[in-house]
């Protein structure tokens, strides 16, 4: 006697939602397409709400003593701004572009554990619900996204909200370890014959390391979120230096998560890079060897740096004087893959599509970050500037110069693989070039209002010269952001109804996934050629000059 | 390398940085302030060496029946199965009284900083063991109803690998809660 539900097997690349079976399709599917899929429409869609809490949060800046926010809702604003971005944005986005492509891009016709990979979307998504319901169920988390205690202890922080906060991460952070997981498992299992490590496209790389970090970071995170926890409900005394515990094991707990966190963020997106710019320079990329061997670097040294958020908490000068150097060391294998990418645009043809256009966009903005990034491991400096705006400006060119411009860049570059259709160009270079500007007049001003010492997570601020000036300026910018995010959507479904039909591999690229058919079928591939270099589908468009016959030219 | 296998390697070791971070932080919590001298008289050393002979002969207990599992040796795996599980479940009594016996002392989780984190981390290693054991009883479960007749199968040696984690990891505890507390 069978207790399950029969669902058929979808013949169709997307099984229609509006059909009999079509939407229970949807969310028992264990296909990595469809819910690489629905990780990056819900990604799409915790965006626009990320994006009108900050919108909120510019309004009420726009002008010194403004009262559109109540302080107590402005905190509540600024916590969800931050955890949304960042665990339900940023993370569901790469992950998502990793579930859909890592298969794909290896020749393999599933995930390792399909049934875990739903697993990981549903912990995700059912995460993030949790923390919105906070909002009902007596007020949001209201500490920051970083939640410092004694602050988030239930002395301080009587509303239920830390809770939420704490048990969404914990379900989030368990989805993402899945996650993890499964891309390793994968990487290592599953590949194409012929496929070694070393000629793994540059995107597979990048997130097998980056497993690797989740799967590091994520469970000191996960055994901060449970002393929390236990702290709130059980009234235990982790992080209460009043009865023998210690705020300061919460910052270092955290940290040693925090920080491999923003790599996490970061290398994919570094990944999305190496596959968009050799691809529309129409060269192969420069020294796959530094960029992969980078790669590891970064991840490694990600976990001695943690202590830069914390030299203002008075650790010590040889303490600090440490986690400056290991700082500024992690600068370096991020410098290389830099100048690993110009020199592969270096004597190409280029191609300024609008996918190449964020990537190449990607690398000034990142380097900005990057730069005030380095200025803030220079102890005193940090000192002077921390929980300033320049820390929020510096976050900005970070998260949203690497991990979004790369989203964007990925998203027009995969959106005809996906979906079969070409992104409007036309709307895209509209949509960049309003994003970028946007982007840069709503947060460099931000680095501005930090030297001249405007503290961060304050509702409001006085009437001194330039700031009310300057924050107007950021929040006009920050509406016309919103419109460019608004040109993105209308792309989306224009292009699903009007596009020009894909084919198979409409950027002549020379990685797996464009061998087989746009969108792909259910089962991604029938044949898979044995794979004799880096660039496959080349050796197998070029059978006169393939790249496994020249020695000296990988 | 086996699909199962290599899974269940890497997530132990995504696990160990779980506990790693839990261990620390009891480190760190019982030097300063002394909690560590006052501690030592509460806690039942003698009686927790014992029960921790028992989780780590089900370590030797579960390498034999993956042995026979390899030998076609139906019953004799469920027998060593069995005594896996009465292991652990022996294991988890153990703690369970010494649990009992610190509360009705008034060593609880909300009682000082060592009660947070002695609970905490022996806690989590319990929930583990648990989840160790339910993993081992659907397995036998499979094996006694007869749906698991190939010696190929590497559930056994995946969990295995899982139980022998639990297993070190008690003994890294047990070392630091309660070697550190007489040394």
């Amino acid at each position: 006697m069978s207790y399950s539900l029969e669902i058929p097997e979808s013949v169709n690349s997307f099984p229609k939602i509006r059909s009999t079976n079509g939407f229970l399709e949807w969310i028992s599917t264990v296909d990595h397409k469809l819910i690489g899929i629905m990780y990056l429409w819900s990604a799409l869609f915790f965006l626009i709400i990320g994006f009108a809490e900050a919108m909120l949060m510019r309004i009420q800046l726009a002008q010194p003593q403004n009262s559109f926010l109540t302080p107590e809702a402005y905190n509540q604003i600024f916590t969800m701004h931050g955890t949304t971005m960042i665990f339900l944005v940023l993370t569901p986005m790469l992950i998502g572009f990793a579930t859909y492509l890592l298969p794909l891009m290896i020749g393999a016709n599933e995930m390792a554990y399909p049934r875990l990979n739903a697993f990981s979307f549903w912990m995700f998504f059912f995460g993030g619900l949790l923390l919105y319901f906070s909002f009902l169920a007596g007020g949001a988390p209201n500490v920051g996204w970083f939640s410092y205690a004694p602050l988030s202890e239930k002395f301080y922080s009587i509303t239920p909200g830390v809770d939420y906060w704490a048990m969404s991460i914990l379900i989030m952070g368990i989805g993402t370890i899945g996650a993890g997981l499964n891309f390793v498992v994968t990487t290592l299992t599953m590949r194409a014959p012929g496929l070694s490590l070393t000629k793994l496209p540059l995107f597979v790389w990048m997130v097998f390391v980056n497993a690797f970090l989740i799967l590091a970071a994520f469970p000191v995170l996960n055994a901060g979120l449970v002393m929390i926890l236990i702290d709130r409900l059980l009234n235990a005394h982790f992080f209460l230096a009043a009865t023998g515990g210690s705020a300061v094991i919460w910052q270092h707990v955290f940290w040693t998560f925090g920080h491999p966190e923003v790599y996490i963020l970061a290398l994919p997106a570094f990944g999305i890079a190496s596959e968009v710019i050799p691809v529309f320079s129409r060269k192969p990329i420069f020294g796959y060897e530094f960029v992969a061997a980078s790669t590891v670097a970064i991840a490694l040294l990600s976990f001695g740096v943690w202590a830069h958020h914390m030299f203002a908490v008075g650790l010590g000068t040889t303490f600090n004087a440490f986690f400056a150097a290991s700082s500024m060391l992690i600068a370096v294998p991020t410098g290389v893959k830099i100048f690993n990418w110009i020199a592969t645009m270096w004597g190409g043809s280029i191609q300024f599509k609008t996918s190449m256009l964020f990537a190449m966009a990607f690398l000034i903005e990142f380097t900005i970050g990057g730069l005030s990034g380095v200025g803030f491991a220079i102890v005193p400096i940090d000192w002077r500037l921390t929980d300033t705006y320049f820390v929020v400006a510096h976050i900005h060119y970070v998260f949203i110069g690497a991990s979004l411009f790369c989203g964007f860049a990925a998203a027009y570059y995969w959106f005809p693989k996906i979906t079969g259709k070409m992104l409007s160009e036309k709307i895209g270079k509209l949509h960049f070039w309003v994003f970028v500007i946007s982007f840069n007049c709503t947060f460099f001003v931000f680095h501005i209002l930090g030297l001249l010492g405007m503290p961060r997570r304050v509702f409001t601020y006085p009437d001194l010269p330039y700031l009310g000036s300057l924050n107007m300026f950021s929040t006009i910018s920050a509406a016309v952001l919103g419109i460019s995010f608004l040109m993105f959507i209308w792309n989306i479904f224009y292009s699903l109804k009007y596009g020009e039909d894909a084919g198979d591999n409409p950027w002549n690229a020379w990685t797996l996934e464009w061998l087989t058919s746009s969108p792909p079928k259910p089962k991604n591939f029938n044949i898979v050629p044995f794979v004799k270099s880096r660039r496959p589908l080349w050796d197998l468009n070029h059978p006169e000059d393939p790249d496994w016959k020249r020695k000296n030219k990988k | 390398m086996n699909k199962n296998k290599l899974f269940m390697l890497v997530f132990v070791g995504s696990e160990a940085f779980f506990f790693l971070a839990l261990i620390i932080s009891y480190v760190y919590y019982s030097h300063p302030g002394g909690t560590l001298a006052s501690t030592a008289k509460y806690l039942d050393f003698k009686k927790t060496l014992i029960f921790t002979l028992f989780l780590v002969s089900s370590s030797l207990t579960i390498w034999i029946a993956d042995l026979n599992l390899k030998k076609g040796k139906r019953k004799a795996l469920i027998g060593w199965l069995i005594a896996t599980i009465i292991l652990g479940i022996v294991f988890l009594f153990g703690q369970g009284s010494e649990y009992a016996r610190l509360i009705t002392t008034n060593v609880t989780v909300s009682q000082n900083v060592f009660g947070s984190a002695f609970f905490t981390l022996t806690g989590f290693h319990g929930i583990h063991v648990i989840l160790g054991l339910i993993v081992l009883s659907v397995l036998t479960i499979i094996v006694m109803s007869r749906k698991f007749e190939s010696v190929e199968s590497t559930a056994l040696e995946s969990a295995a690998i899982y139980w022998h984690f639990v297993d070190v990891v008690w003994i890294v505890v047990f070392s630091v809660v309660y070697i550190g507390a007489i040394i």
